[in-house]
């Protein structure tokens, strides 16, 4: 790699606290979000999970400032939060980056002044500075999503809100997009809340699995295993079965 | 390798091969006599009264004259669509107040108004370059007004998130997203361009293509009519170029584009 490229600054234990209370949404006549309460501490990788429509991206769309509850508040560092927050970023399902603009363009878009050293060196954290001048047009989907992870580290976030990013990819780099987020999570200390619909992903990654279900929170589980968690083990199986009977439970048995 | 090549060299060379019939079946019959010059004269003869009408200064003039028009007509009419469909694409205010307005205008053929026109302005310039700047006055205001309201919604909610404040937002994301579809309308406004000049030029003027074209229809010039005619299709075909060079060199990143 090329010598200039400095490692990001990190910055030690700066995760934002979450604190919502009471979080209602609505659209029209239908309730999104029945009041949902929900404490994250800092540097805590909260995985949510649940069906689609349960909420879960609304829930974190709320987070994010991108919308306003209709009732509830969200507290940020101890703090209500109104709009958008400088310190939080969001990554969609799609990548969103600008087609218009080249990979190292997109990274630094709305850094101040010139900032092509620290651009660099987000692209070289996902594995990617060899790619800076290419178009987005010319790159694959897991490529896209790790640009789009590079743009949110650059400014060096203290929430990293994760709105099923990996969603889209195959099941390989699916897999190594969980490996990169682990290990830069563990490295800069940024709270993270992913949503996902792909229990195994939450407990792969989680410190806790929150399941979300028709705008309420029905489960809240610790997940104590080691880190680098291996799929096939019995205990790793027995937490994400829990997780899947609640969802699933009612549905097979009425009452 | 060597069939390869040939292959490339016929695809060429096969555009050129109509093209190139008809104007030798054209001089062979205006030679022969089949062809009275008073209908078409021979394209050489053409060509020499081309050369003939350049050297004297005489095209030149006409040319010079007729860019004149089309260029400021262009201009005033392409910068107030462009300015209108700025105002209309982005706020909803003036959405309401004018783009119902501006539909409806839109639906008049422009040409009809050429009466009123002459009776506005008389026969100087500022009649032929009111006609010029209505239309392209359209395809400029319609394709950007479009192009403006269909920029991925997606991307200017991550601009916001990314902290791009208004004026960073609109350079950054809107105007490059409204881009392809304002070059549609800069490609389009340029054939109107042509179009409207032919006309306005043709009812009365002192000076330009137009004029030249109609005045030596006085004397029965057919080749410098011909001539005329070959002119305006050589403008029409250049600023055609002109905007496809200026589509490839903004919309280098997008695909439908590359080469």
């Amino acid at each position: 790699m090329d010598a200039r490229v400095t490692e990001l600054p990190v910055r030690k234990s700066n995760g934002i606290a979450i604190d919502t209370a009471r979080l209602v949404k609505r659209y029209g006549d239908r309730e999104v979000l029945h009041g949902l309460d929900l404490a994250v501490t800092p540097g805590e990788f909260v995985a949510i999970v649940g069906r689609s429509g349960c909420g879960k991206s609304t829930f974190l769309r709320l987070l994010a400032g991108l919308e306003k509850p209709d009732a509830g508040v969200v507290g940020l560092d101890g703090a209500p939060s109104s709009g958008i927050h400088p310190d939080a970023r969001i990554m969609f399902q799609d990548a969103r980056l600008l087609p218009w603009r080249t990979v190292i363009q997109n990274v630094a878009l709305g850094l101040p002044g010139d900032s092509r050293a620290a651009v660099l060196a987000a692209l070289n954290e996902v594995g990617l500075a060899d790619r800076a001048d290419e178009w987005p047009a010319n790159l694959s989907g897991g490529q896209r999503q790790r640009v789009a992870l590079a743009r949110a580290l650059v400014h060096q976030p203290r929430l990293l809100l994760l709105d099923e990013p990996l969603g889209a990819l195959d099941a390989l780099t699916r897999i190594e997009m969980q490996c990169l987020i682990e290990r830069l999570w563990q490295q800069h200390n940024f709270t993270v809340l992913l949503v996902t619909h792909d229990v195994a992903e939450a407990v792969t990654l989680g410190d806790r699995v929150v399941l979300i279900e028709d705008g309420s929170i029905t489960l809240d589980l610790d997940i104590d295993l080691p880190r680098r968690r291996e799929r096939g083990t019995a205990e790793f199986a027995e937490l994400e079965g829990r997780v899947l009977n609640t969802v699933l439970g009612e549905e097979l048995c009425p009452n | 390798m060597a069939n390869r090549i040939r292959i490339y060299g016929i695809e060429w060379l096969l555009p050129w091969l109509l093209p190139v019939v008809l104007v030798v079946g054209w001089q062979v019959a205006a030679q022969s006599g089949w062809l009275s010059t008073r209908i078409l004269p021979a394209p050489l003869d053409v060509l020499k009264v081309g050369v003939q009408l350049a050297s004297s200064g005489e095209l030149y003039h006409h040319f010079l004259a007729s860019a004149q028009r089309a260029v400021i007509g262009l201009l005033i009419g392409g910068s107030i669509g462009f300015a209108l469909a700025l105002a209309t694409g982005l706020s909803r205010i003036a959405q309401h107040t004018l783009d119902s307005t501006i539909q409806m205008v839109r639906n008049v053929p422009l040409l009809a108004l050429i009466p009123l026109v002459i009776l506005w302005f008389g026969i100087g310039e500022e009649g032929k370059v009111f006609l010029v700047a209505l239309a392209v006055f359209f395809p400029i205001y319609l394709n950007t007004f479009h192009g403006l309201r269909s920029v991925d919604k997606d991307l200017v909610e991550m601009g916001r998130v990314y902290g791009l404040g208004r004026f960073a937002l609109f350079r950054e994301v809107i105007l490059p997203g409204a881009l392809p579809s304002i070059l549609v309308g800069l490609r389009l406004s340029l054939g109107y361009m042509w179009l409207f000049l032919v006309v306005a030029e043709t009812i009365s003027s002192s000076e330009g293509i137009g004029y030249m074209t109609m005045n030596a229809r006085e004397f029965l010039q057919t080749d410098v009519m011909v001539l005329g005619i070959a002119f305006y299709a050589l403008l029409g075909k250049s600023s055609d170029v002109l905007a496809g060079l200026l589509e490839r060199n903004c919309l280098k990143w997008h695909k439908g584009y590359r080469t």
